[in-house]
């Protein structure tokens, strides 16, 4: 259980281990994150993906410590970061970033953009006089905006140039790993290409890592090396993302890899419609969490939570019939 | 079809038979002082018996003020300045809802058309059992009594898949998950059985396996009652899945319209061109050895409703721009069967 695919085997920046977050409230404590384990290999971008409650916004935001997990361990270039005291951890937060998702929220509006930036260059104590000036019109120029824009204030632009200035915050403490929390979902699609096309040459420029969280699965198609799709707190399926595209094992991918629309009406799919909701997080199914909405579920799926089946070395799946029903999908086509 | 753009004949006649609603040259503007936001700045669309017309567009295409202005639920101070909405009520008659005095725009709301939201509590209250709202709108247009109403309510919860209908009736929207919410704005919506239903984003909010739930539910109801839908979105997978027919806005303006596969196949707007280069697509944006390729951005950002260029608003974001482009606007003309493009230069694409 414990062991996970590293991906292509290669050097693991992060490697997140059992993961778990309950959130104590009134009515009662809340499975955030259960059991989350996955690797993210230097210089990959790694999607999570998942629907509103899957926990893949709590995911990314114990990593960073920015909410305290309740168990596991996410060792980042060999420390356990969940270990760390609130000091040493500090060292630690200017090589790991986040970027939000809401361009309108995440910039204080009094602040000018200079100083938004300068502020995070500031704190870790980076530059100062004229080398911090200096600096800041660089960032400013490598997200695509100009120098001058350092003296203007969040509202003089538009959601595009905004999470522009929030990824050149992000990159002002030069870090190695950066948290998108659905970075580009507000924008508008024409902007949103923009801003995708940014981070790839960011990524590509300075070598980052990246976790993408993000519901849009065509953008984290696109975007990301590998994927981890969560399901009320818990992952379904994870391993390299062409992969897990071209041939989905769990049957939640393959209803939420159908249900995604495409924009081409002459592409005639069979799409698995899933009936009602995703059960509340107070009150999670027993066993496997997806049985209630599962085409699929027996008896066996309500008794224990399902282990993670490998299918290739770096593709796994959270399912007990996953072998039973790729030979049944084999059969199908055959026929 | 750019003849009847023009023809100035009675009422019924510039309505052809197979169309319920026809938006022809709409502007409206919210005007503040001196300044007027062209909101909408000559909006020409049609909507056939039967059929969804999606119209689509990024933020401050003017999209949803068009819907509000069919529905003529503006806020203030937007008005509509110029042009016609004809729309075809089920016993005949051709009304232009652009002029229509708000009285008679009363008896339309709800009954001939009725219009969902993204976001199911703007038109839910929170203070009363869904079925005392469903209740409400049909004991609103019809004599019926509260019993009868109360079965149509149930009916309605039914027809919209709501499971346990006549225990739902008693509940109140929070008690409810954001996908039967929506279910129950589209019941109150339908529960007077409107000819055209005005659906603004109704599926932005939700979960992608939840859209799916609704759009094929929408499908569904408009086989089984025949109503003809409008449909706004921002979102081109959305409109592949749903639409008969798809008009294409930017900057107020309808800059294209024609049946779902042709615009798809070959779009005739430069606009609507770039805009499908921008959605991530794996055959197309990966190399033969599998490495990701740049997307195609639109250049530059939409224009200011405050301060349109002259001529084509597309122009200084059009790869196809010409010197012409920047001094005329050009109008809504023919580029192919049904299908309506407003570029001077929609030959070449």
């Amino acid at each position: 259980m414990n062991h996970s695919p590293s991906p292509q085997g290669g050097d693991v920046l992060l490697s997140v281990r059992n993961l778990s977050k309950r959130f104590h409230t009134a009515s009662g404590p809340v499975k955030a994150v259960e059991d989350v384990s996955f690797d993210v290999g230097r210089g990959r971008i790694v999607g999570i993906v998942g629907e509103s409650g899957s926990g893949k916004t709590t995911a990314g935001r114990c990593i960073l410590r920015l909410v305290e997990p309740s168990e596991g361990e996410a060792v980042f270039d060999g420390v356990d970061l969940f270990k760390l005291p609130e000091k040493a951890l500090r060292a630690y937060r200017r090589r790991m970033q986040i970027i939000f998702q809401d361009p309108y929220s995440s910039l204080n509006p009094r602040m000018r953009v200079g100083d938004i930036i300068g502020e995070a260059i500031d704190t870790h104590g980076l530059a100062k006089g004229a080398a911090r000036q200096a600096r800041i019109a660089d960032l400013l120029a490598r997200v695509g905006l100009s120098p001058e824009h350092a003296r203007r204030y969040p509202h003089e632009f538009s959601g595009g140039q905004r999470q522009r200035i929030g990824i050149a915050r992000a990159l002002a403490v030069e870090p190695e790993l950066i948290v998108a929390d659905e970075p580009v979902s507000a924008l508008d699609v024409s902007v949103q290409a923009q801003v995708l096309n940014l981070i790839q040459e960011l990524q590509k420029e300075l070598g980052l890592t990246m976790l993408f969280i993000s519901h849009d699965l065509t953008v984290v198609e696109y975007l990301c090396d590998d994927i981890v799709v969560l399901y009320l707190g818990r992952i379904m399926e994870q391993g390299p993302s062409r992969e897990v595209y071209a041939n989905p094992r769990h049957p939640y991918t393959k209803a939420l890899l159908s249900t995604a629309p495409i924009p081409d009406p002459t592409v005639r799919r069979e799409r698995v419609i899933l009936q009602g909701d995703i059960p509340s997080p107070l009150d999670p199914p027993s066993g496997c969490v997806f049985r209630t909405r599962c085409p699929f579920a027996i008896e066996a799926c309500a008794k224990a939570v399902p282990p993670r089946e490998s299918v290739s070395p770096s593709h796994s799946v959270a399912c007990i019939r996953q072998a039973e029903l790729a030979t049944l999908a084999t059969q199908k086509v055959t026929a | 079809m750019a003849a009847v753009l023009s023809a100035p004949s009675p009422l019924t006649a510039t309505l052809p038979e197979d169309v319920v609603l026809r938006a022809e040259d709409l502007h409206t503007h919210f005007i503040v002082g001196e300044r007027a936001a062209k909101s909408v700045d000559g909006v020409t669309l049609t909507v056939r018996r039967g059929e969804t017309l999606a119209v689509v567009g990024e933020s401050g295409s003017g999209k949803s003020v068009t819907s509000l202005s069919i529905m003529r639920l503006l806020a203030h101070p937007g008005r509509i300045v110029r042009g016609k909405i004809l729309y075809r009520m089920r016993d005949g008659t051709v009304v232009d809802l652009a002029t229509l005095p708000e009285k008679r725009m009363r008896a339309i709301r709800g009954k001939e058309i009725a219009m969902i939201f993204q976001e199911p509590m703007t038109s839910l209250n929170p203070l009363y059992t869904v079925g005392d709202q469903i209740m409400e709108m049909i004991r609103l247009h019809e004599p019926v009594s509260r019993h009868e109403a109360r079965q149509r309510a149930r009916q309605m919860l039914e027809l919209v898949e709501i499971p346990a209908a006549e225990k739902r009736l008693d509940q109140y929207p929070h008690e409810m998950s954001g996908g039967m919410r929506q279910r129950v704005m589209i019941a109150l919506a339908l529960s007077c059985n409107p000819a055209l239903l005005i659906a603004d984003e109704p599926t932005t909010a939700l979960d992608v396996t939840i859209q799916a739930q609704i759009l094929d539910l929408m499908r569904r109801l408009q086989r089984d009652i025949g109503m003809s839908i409008l449909f706004i979105t921002h979102n081109l997978g959305v409109v592949a899945e749903i639409a008969h027919e798809v008009a294409v806005m930017y900057a107020g303006r309808v800059v294209e319209q024609a049946p779902v596969e042709a615009l798809f196949a070959r779009p005739r707007h430069p606009y609507t061109k770039g805009l499908l280069a921008c959605i991530p697509n794996p055959e197309r944006d990966r190399a033969a050895d599998g490495a990701r390729l740049m997307l195609n951005p639109i250049p530059g950002n939409v224009p200011s409703v405050l301060n349109l260029p002259p001529g084509c608003t597309y122009a200084p974001r059009c790869p196809l721009v010409e010197p012409r482009c920047e001094g005329e606007a050009p109008g809504l003309v023919p580029a192919g069967p049904g299908h309506l493009s407003r570029c001077f230069r929609h030959e070449l694409l």
